[in-house]
């Protein structure tokens, strides 16, 4: 029962994994842009939260509603004024200015929050959960999961059913000639990296309620996010979530087999399978 | 005399330190069909490339129902309705035939051309509309091409060797439709490297060497003999 408990709660984990991911695998799906400042702009979605819920009184829950706007606008600017003169040709323009990025975010959020640990307050909902079949689920890894695989299915929706979807997909297939479509690459990658922060503002504040954090921790955060894209196979949405819980669960194995073998198991996994299949368990974007 | 629907004074095109076009000049009439032809490396697609906004432009001005369109995007000149058929298709290959033809019009200009006329002009493509665009033939992939540039209902077309890499019978299949799509009231623009088919179905033909404007004049009355001074640069 114990193992079936490290599964289940390592899943469950693996749903945030999944949504630290899957703006990641949006971004890179969409115009091949790899964002270092991806863990840092969850640990900033995290700070919005506890601003918002403190200096509102609201639910950290009830934060969402203002930090996934905010976090969607951050991106349409960030993307529009920054990220879209780094693409080109060159693969490192992109991955110097993210990573500059990072930078300038963690060393803002430190001067603006200090480095003491933060955490939001969520109540009974941190320690409430139901009994399952002789196993006790917190009731917020179940929503943290609900919502990442229904954040999937609504990104996979986008994707492959709506003219925003298309607009990504011919943009992503042929730049020039999704121009000659009458679409604005750079508004549609604008749109791209604010559906992306959307989500990365969901992923923050779940994981602000979930457990302290403080300026530094984006880095680890980014790392879990590639690692479930990767394992997932790189562009692919349901892939992602795949991989954050074969992450999620490789952790909490290694845990339970000894407590200091959490992170080294999900890095040991990653490893496995990026050997065994280097482009992922679910290569590229599918229907 | 009306102002042409589009005007091309002394315009050079450039890729990077090469230069493609010298200082074309040329004019389209609104509701002709304009043939270009010329052998490879005349110019022929960097032109069509620069009129829809692909390349920059260096000297010169392309006017567009009197607007100048020389320094706007691609996105913007598709906006004001030209339309592209690019040379090799150049469908979208993750998404379907309908998804492409889709993708067409999400310029969101109004005018006769929708999905049903498309499929009503190329049947095959309503029979393959759920397919993979990489799935179709060469010659499905043109009409997908060609239906794709007519759903943003566009005032202008360019179609850049739509005859290239088909067989006959499909050469044949696509300009028996292009009556269907001139009689909407469009201008084409056609770049072909089949001199007669070119000469007859258009009204008028340019040709390019070397980047250059080699012959202009009436589809009917150029001779073969300065078509052949004006193609290879010889006579």
């Amino acid at each position: 029962m114990e193992w079936a408990n490290a599964i289940i709660q390592g899943t469950l984990l693996g749903g945030l994994y999944a949504l630290f991911a899957a703006g990641l695998s949006l971004i890179f799906g969409v115009m091949r842009l790899v964002n270092i400042a991806h863990g840092d702009l969850i640990v900033l979605a995290a700070y919005l939260g506890l601003t918002t819920s403190t200096a509102l009184g609201l639910h950290p829950l009830a934060a969402l509603l203002a930090v996934v706007p905010l976090m969607a606008c951050i991106g349409y600017a960030l993307q529009r004024g920054v990220l879209n003169r780094t693409l080109g040709d060159d693969i490192l323009p992109p991955l110097l200015v993210t990573f500059g990025l990072s930078v300038i975010i963690q060393n803002a959020l430190l001067e603006a929050y200090t480095a003491d640990p933060q955490k939001m307050d969520a109540g009974a909902l941190e320690t409430a959960s139901i009994a399952v079949g002789g196993l006790s689920l917190g009731v917020l890894p179940l929503l943290t999961f609900a919502a990442a695989v229904a954040l999937i299915a609504a990104l996979q929706w986008t994707f492959y059913r709506t003219p925003l979807g298309r607009a990504f997909r011919s943009v992503s297939d042929n730049q020039d000639i999704a121009q000659l479509m009458g679409l604005n690459r750079r508004h549609v990658f604008a749109l791209a990296m604010a559906l992306s922060l959307a989500v990365t503002g969901v992923a923050g504040v779940l994981l602000g309620i979930r457990t302290n954090f403080d300026p530094s921790i984006g880095g680890g955060r980014l790392i879990f996010g590639f690692e479930a894209v990767i394992i997932g196979g790189l562009g692919n949405l349901w892939g992602t979530l795949a991989g954050g819980v074969i992450l999620g669960v490789a952790q909490t194995v290694g845990a339970k087999i000894n407590p200091g073998w959490q992170l080294l198991a999900g890095h040991i996994a990653f490893l496995l399978i990026l050997a065994v299949r280097p482009n992922g368990l679910f290569p590229r974007i599918s229907g | 005399m009306p102002e042409p629907l589009l005007r091309i004074t002394g315009l050079d095109a450039h890729y990077g330190d090469f230069q493609a076009l010298y200082g074309i000049d040329m004019t389209v009439a609104e509701g002709e069909v304009l043939a270009i032809i010329g052998a490879n490396g005349a110019g022929k697609t960097t032109l069509m490339r620069s009129i829809a906004g692909l390349i920059g432009n260096g000297a010169g001005q392309v006017v567009f129902r009197e607007e100048a369109i020389g320094a706007l995007r691609a996105d913007q000149i598709a906006g004001m309705g030209i339309s592209l058929v690019p040379e090799g298709r150049q469908l979208f290959p993750s998404l379907s035939v309908e998804e492409n033809l889709l993708v067409g019009g999400q310029a969101g200009r109004q005018g006769p051309w929708s999905l049903e006329a498309v499929y009503k002009l190329f049947p095959i493509l309503e029979e393959r509309s759920g397919a993979p665009s990489t799935a179709l033939s060469g010659g499905q992939q043109q009409m997908a091409a060609i239906g794709r540039a007519l759903m943003s209902n566009p005032d202008l077309v360019l179609f850049d060797e739509i005859s290239l890499g088909l067989a006959p019978v499909v050469i044949k299949a696509i300009y028996d439709a292009l009556p269907g799509i001139v009689g909407e009231g469009m201008t084409a623009v056609l770049v072909e490297q089949d001199i007669s088919k070119a000469l007859s179905v258009s009204s008028r033909v340019y040709c390019l060497q070397e980047g250059r404007v080699s012959l202009e004049g009436s589809s009917a009355d150029v001779t073969r003999d300065e078509i052949g001074r004006a193609y290879f640069g010889i006579g």
